[in-house]
């Protein structure tokens, strides 16, 4: 385990994640969740559960990205907030 | 419903990336039992790739290649091939999903009978999982409503 390299994608994964929530357009919201599984992605994959990162970066990266697109395209892409 | 994409490099880089996303969820399928990855991973990079064909060659397209009735029969084989595997072994006066018994009708030793049953599940795993990824995108994108297969002519 590297501690510096850690605490740096931690870093990563809170900005993203604070982001993500105060982004007004959602499309945006929804690409910049797909770069916070990303960095969690990372995260796991270096505290040595791969078998989790596989997961994280296929399913809430890939798939749950494109599900939530085509869930924007069919509403709309300006939060009401 | 989502149509077809008029940019050529955008298909034509779909079209040569697709089958090599589908070979390696294959691999990731076969060597889930002692790497990384597994049934329901393989399943969802399999998933992926007839996602990226529905966007890039529209739905009309895509229907070709996995039809509503081809979901409809993957999502249920799949789990029949789970629950099979599993109902066979307690056939063979073994417990649930107890590989070791499948060794007397496979005519291999125990190990490797249970190496070969729990591919098969993995198996089975990602034929449900693929299916019902792609049933679940092709129902948002296209609000619920039935396929394009059914009712081109009066709405449209």
């Amino acid at each position: 385990m590297i501690t510096p390299f850690n605490f740096i994608i931690m870093i990563f994964v809170l900005i993203c994640a604070i982001t993500a929530i105060t982004v007004k357009d959602l499309l945006s919201a929804v690409v910049i969740l797909g770069a916070y599984s990303f960095f969690m992605c990372l995260l796991w994959a270096e505290m040595g559960a791969v078998d989790v990162a596989f997961t994280e970066a296929s399913v809430s990266s890939g798939i749950g990205t494109i599900l939530m697109v085509v869930a924007i395209i069919k509403t709309t892409r300006r939060s009401k907030d | 419903m989502i149509n077809k994409s008029d940019d050529i490099i955008v298909m034509t880089i779909a079209r040569l990336i697709i089958p090599f996303i589908q070979l390696y969820a294959l691999y990731v399928l076969m060597h889930g039992h002692y790497s990384p990855g597994g049934g329901f991973q393989g399943g969802v990079i399999l998933g992926a790739s007839f996602i990226l064909l529905i966007i890039t060659h529209g739905i009309v397209e895509a229907r070709k290649k996995i039809s509503k009735k081809a979901i409809t029969l993957f999502s249920s084989f799949g789990v029949f091939i789970y629950a099979g595997i599993g109902a066979l072994c307690l056939i063979l006066s073994g417990n649930y999903l107890d590989y070791g018994y499948l060794s007397k009708i496979l005519h291999v030793d125990a190990a490797h009978a249970r190496s070969l049953g729990i591919l098969g599940v993995e198996t089975g795993v990602g034929l449900a999982v693929m299916a019902v990824m792609v049933s679940i995108f092709i129902n948002i994108s296209s609000f619920g409503e039935s396929a394009p297969e059914n009712n081109t002519d009066e709405e449209e």
